[in-house]
């Protein structure tokens, strides 16, 4: 029988406020130990919290732009629970009255629009940073003892929790490449796992493809690439189905993933898990935020990136129109086809060329640009190449480099190709034999010897004829 | 009686009270006798009262964000039980 | 030679200002006073020698923050525990250039009716040294009574105030919820506590109100008075409403003695002019008792999480971060919090939330409803503030019940957030009797005109009868 995955989300996003949540304590990577830290964050006896309200308007803004309804009423309540994290013992968080609910985002697919259920998002505050020191040092088995630095708790974090509406790795990939443009694009968080500000932990089970049934789900969690929680979501989709399908059941529990070895390792159950004893805050009062900030917070969202892959599909196709909006790359291209460029050719140069040479797309001058993406084939690879690279650089002008002829004089190249023919021997014979895959090796190997001066056409021609010869 | 002697172990690992057996046992009677007392709470039928949570009715009481001087680092850990340089030292989380 | 049995703040500040003495002077003389009678009531916990201030000196119960003075709450959990910042109302106290002259006694993390939970030890009734002064703000109390501080700032959560305020013959005033900053007081129940003032006279009382009343920023919880604070002047009580509730006549807790001084007090206010007449509490006598002793747990069951010995406290060393907790808050809390962090934390868990804590909130919105319908028809209410004169001590320290219900009459008004003035009216037995007066909210100033009247007429002498020279 053919399984289907199902698959809810859970993402945590690190808001970057110049403040904590709950005090004023500076927020901000590399401060010395403990140095951003007051009463309040440290859980002092006395010490109360006051919101941000930077941090509130950005969560109803998200909220907004996944469709959320916003509430009339919102509730602070603690969590209660004991780490050296959670310096007083709780955590303040949102729960049964939280800030954003209802949402859906539409996914453009490469054969549909995929809606994706936003069940809520909500606004918390997040716990300080342990270190695991001695055993096996940084993992917590095993360890001699821990060290706390109390800097980052507190810092405002926003949960959003997905409907279990997502069914494979790669909608799961697509939905959070949008979710995190669409962060970065409303300014308030820059979302990059790699430095924590974009968490993401995955609910997965699957069922008969077919049924509507709901089978008992297993949350993979430490997933710290986009790379890594298709991979994850993958293996223990495969992990659940080896299960069903030998007659086993699959049991509830937590897995990290680990991206050196693709392993699941589940995790210990929490002692008392889960009796968390929420109750409303009683050092806050609700929020009702005024329609009027509503209105101007909606007024002002700009056009998401959901609805412009969908519009750039129509003129390109899914693929490109994915790679350039996730990528923040759509403005640049529709300047550079407005100053003439190709449309297609643009889209290859930008989502290739200009991301290649780690240029900031807002600082390309796109008439320049259009430029370049139409002598591409003309002017030596060398040049092209050179001038991308400083595309980005104060009053660049593409002039110098658009002088530049590659050399198309097939008299001129003919002996450097049979050169690395004649030095490459075993790969001709492959070729001969079939292996057709190596015209662009060859074609390489001569655009290296002439330093990327040769006309990649002429190349092609000449290595073309030389090995049907 | 209102609370045995299990729920009693259960909450005080909740609360992280490492109670020894003659709290135990005392506090399995006085929580029982307490919560006898309490309960008469459930007899008012109060399915249509809203809760209070605060004898204020106020809302929206935030501040802007504008960072304050946070505390010298050794101010911060003035009181700390154990220090390594400037950080917390706890024993091991399990 | 001042005599600081009979001196008040008000003719303290009297001499500083005619330079007749100097603040150091004044300092000084309530040390030679706790030198005298201070081993005899342990009402303080540390004296400050140092005079630091231009004005009268004043005493603060020991769960306020006080930077540099070690605050321990009256608990083992936060022996040798010393702020480094000063709650807001210390902060205000010293800059009117009021000099700290001491931290005073109080059960333990405030939770008590006669300074027995106090794991420093009992203070003592200056009118009878082998009677409890009341608690948990006996210390105040006592110290105030006993001529050790002019005034003091107590904090109230069910009657903490009040109570010792009426046992000892002080006027005490715990003020409407809200009013006054919370910010770097240990906190027992934050949706009940409140620090208020405790002095010889009402015109004290409202002049220590006037310095530390008013909006906090970095208490979510805070307001700005609608008026300002008058000192009262008035004589008389014509126009003034005053309700007594129906349910005291039937109660029997009542002593007879103090019942009699009660009526005594009613009769001389209708002398005065006041209307009185009966208004209708049934449910804040029947059920406030049992909403209190919900509410006021699940509050302290999760304030008292942070008690963890990570980041301050004595910590008891276990071979993992939960032994270490766990024995660290066995050995650190005594019996009374341990109580009520087990019953609080029981009224929340999952399974009793509804039954317990939310059933007590619902209570709690019809006690407000109730005492809002008996101010709509008077100005104020009236009930003897404990049932009760001063009890010897260890009568009431087996049997938690009997504890509880020393706040009977002062509990329901909490829940309320309403102010409450404690007034002397009389003696039982030779110890002093408590008329509590219970305004409207923010109805502060009716308060102070109602009991300065009373005062006058009563003629209570505040200096212990074996005290007297
Ligand atoms: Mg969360
Ligand atoms: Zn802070």
């Amino acid at each position: 029988m053919t399984w289907e995955p199902v698959i809810g989300l859970e993402i945590h996003v690190q808001l970057k406020t110049r403040t904590k949540m709950f005090c004023r304590c500076p927020v901000g990577f590399g401060a010395g130990e403990n140095t951003q830290t007051c009463p309040v964050c440290l859980g002092f006896p006395g010490a109360l919290p006051v919101p941000n309200r930077t941090a509130i308007e950005w969560t109803l803004k998200l909220g907004l732009a996944l469709g959320c309804e916003i509430a009339p009423r919102a509730v602070f309540a603690r969590k209660n629970y004991f780490y050296p994290d959670l310096p007083k013992g709780y955590q303040i968080s949102q729960y049964d009255l939280p800030s954003c609910i209802d949402g859906k985002v539409i996914v453009p697919l490469k054969d549909r629009d995929h809606a994706v259920g936003i069940v809520r998002a909500h606004l918390e505050e997040d716990a300080a940073k342990t270190v695991h020191v001695g055993g096996r040092t940084g993992r917590i088995g095993g360890a001699d003892y821990s060290l706390v630095d109390y800097n980052r708790g507190g810092t405002p974090l926003v949960e959003i929790v997905t409907a279990p509406d997502i069914h494979s790795a790669d909608e799961a990939k697509t939905f959070l490449q949008l979710l995190r443009q669409t962060i970065v694009e409303l300014g308030i968080s820059d979302a990059e796992m790699e430095k924590g500000t974009l968490r993401v932990d995955a609910n997965v089970s699957v069922r008969p493809a077919g049924s509507d049934e709901l089978r008992t789900r297993c949350e993979i969690k430490n997933m710290n690439s986009f790379t890594f929680i298709a991979r994850g979501i993958e293996a223990e989709v495969a992990r659940q189905i080896e299960v069903w399908e030998s007659g086993g059941e699959v049991e509830q529990h937590t897995y990290d993933y680990d991206a050196a070895t693709g392993a699941l390792t589940p995790r210990r159950a929490k002692e008392e898990a889960d009796d968390y004893r929420y109750f409303p805050e009683p050092d806050l009062v609700p929020l009702e935020p005024p329609a009027e900030l509503v209105e101007r917070l909606r007024a002002g969202l700009p056009e998401l990136p959901a609805a412009r892959i969908a519009a750039l599909a129509a003129e390109l196709d899914h693929e490109r129109a994915v790679v350039l909006v996730t990528g923040g790359l759509d403005g640049l291209w529709r300047e550079a086809v407005a100053a003439g460029a190709e449309p297609l050719a643009a889209a290859n140069v930008v989502a290739n060329a200009v991301v290649g040479a780690g240029v900031d797309p807002g600082a390309v001058p796109a008439a320049e640009l259009a430029k370049l993406v139409a002598a591409r084939e003309r002017i030596p690879r060398s040049a092209f190449d050179e001038a991308i690279s400083k595309l980005a650089e104060p009053g660049f002008s593409a002039e110098p480099y658009l002088a530049q002829e590659a050399v198309s004089d097939a008299a001129a190249l003919e002996p450097v190709v049979a050169a690395v023919l004649a030095a490459n021997a075993a790969q001709v014979e492959a070729y001969r034999n079939g292996k057709e895959g190596l015209l662009g090796f060859f074609v390489g190997q001569v655009m290296k010897e002439t330093k990327g001066q040769a006309d990649p056409r002429v190349v092609n021609e000449l290595v073309r004829t030389k090995l049907a010869g | 009686m209102a609370i045995s002697r299990e729920q009693v172990l259960h909450v005080a690992k909740l609360a992280r009270l490492d109670l020894r057996e003659e709290e135990v046992a005392r506090l399995t009677d006085e929580l029982g006798a307490i919560l006898d007392a309490v309960s008469r709470v459930a007899e008012l039928d109060l399915s249509d009262v809203p809760p209070t949570s605060h004898p204020l009715d106020l809302v929206n009481a935030w501040a802007e964000d504008e960072p304050h001087t946070p505390l010298a680092v050794d101010d911060a850990l003035a009181n700390a039980p154990a220090r390594e340089d400037d950080l917390f030292r706890v024993p091991p989380t399990v | 030679m001042i005599d600081t049995l009979r001196l008040t703040a008000e003719e303290a500040m009297g001499l500083l200002e005619r330079r007749e003495v100097s603040a150091a002077e004044l300092h000084t003389a309530y040390l030679d006073a706790i030198e005298a009678r201070g081993a005899e009531l342990h009402a303080y916990l540390r004296v400050v020698d140092e005079c630091d201030g231009t004005s009268v000196p004043i005493a603060l119960k020991d769960v306020i923050s006080t930077k540099g003075v070690e605050t321990t709450a009256g608990s083992r959990i936060l022996g040798g525990y010393v702020p480094v910042f000063d709650s807001t109302v210390a902060a205000r106290c010293k800059a009117a250039g009021l000099p700290l002259i001491g931290k005073t006694n109080t059960d333990e993390f405030a939770m008590g009716s006669s300074t027995e939970n106090s794991a420093f030890g009992p203070s003592r009734n200056p009118w009878d040294p082998s009677r409890v002064p009341g608690g948990s703000g006996g210390g105040t109390a006592a110290a105030v009574s006993g001529g050790l501080a002019p005034w003091g700032l107590g904090s109230d959560t069910g009657g903490s105030i009040k109570q010792p305020s009426a046992l000892c013959g002080n006027v005490g005033l715990r003020p409407t919820y809200g009013t006054v900053s919370r910010y770097g007081i240990v906190a027992f129940a934050s949706s009940l506590d409140q620090v208020g003032p405790v002095a010889k006279t009402v015109r004290d009382v409202a002049l220590l109100y006037s310095i530390v009343a008013g909006r906090d920023p970095a208490d979510s919880t805070t307001v700005e008075l609608p008026e300002p604070v008058e000192v009262p002047a008035a004589e008389d009580l014509r126009g003034v409403r005053i309700g007594i509730p129906s349910q005291v006549a039937g109660l029997g807790a009542i002593e007879p003695g103090v019942r009699s001084a009660f009526e005594r007090a009613l009769e001389l206010a209708q002398e005065l002019g006041a209307e009185v007449g009966e208004c209708d509490l049934p449910l804040s006598f029947d059920y406030g008792m049992a909403c209190y002793y919900l509410i006021a747990p699940a509050e302290a069951s999760s304030n008292l999480a942070r008690y963890d010995g990570v980041r301050y406290g004595p910590r008891a060393e276990g071979a993992t971060y939960v032994e270490t907790v766990e024995c660290t808050r066995d050995e650190g809390f005594g019996d009374e919090p341990k109580r009520r962090i087990m019953l609080g934390t029981y009224a929340l868990s999952a399974g009793y939330y509804d039954a317990y804590y939310g059933q007590a909130q619902k209570v709690r919105t019809l006690l407000v409803r109730e005492h809002r319908d008996a101010l709509a028809a008077y100005d104020m209410l009236a009930t003897p503030t404990s049932p009760t004169v001063a009890f010897p001590v260890g009568d009431k320290a087996a049997d938690p019940l009997a504890m509880y219900a020393c706040d009977l009459l002062t509990i329901p008004s909490c829940l309320a957030g309403l102010p409450g003035l404690n007034v002397p009216c009389g003696l039982s037995e030779g110890l002093p009797v408590g008329l509590q007066l219970i305004g409207a909210q923010f109805g502060e100033n009716a308060l102070f005109r109602a009991g300065h009247a009373l005062e006058r007429a009563l003629g209570f002498d505040p200096v212990p009868e074996r005290l007297r020279t």
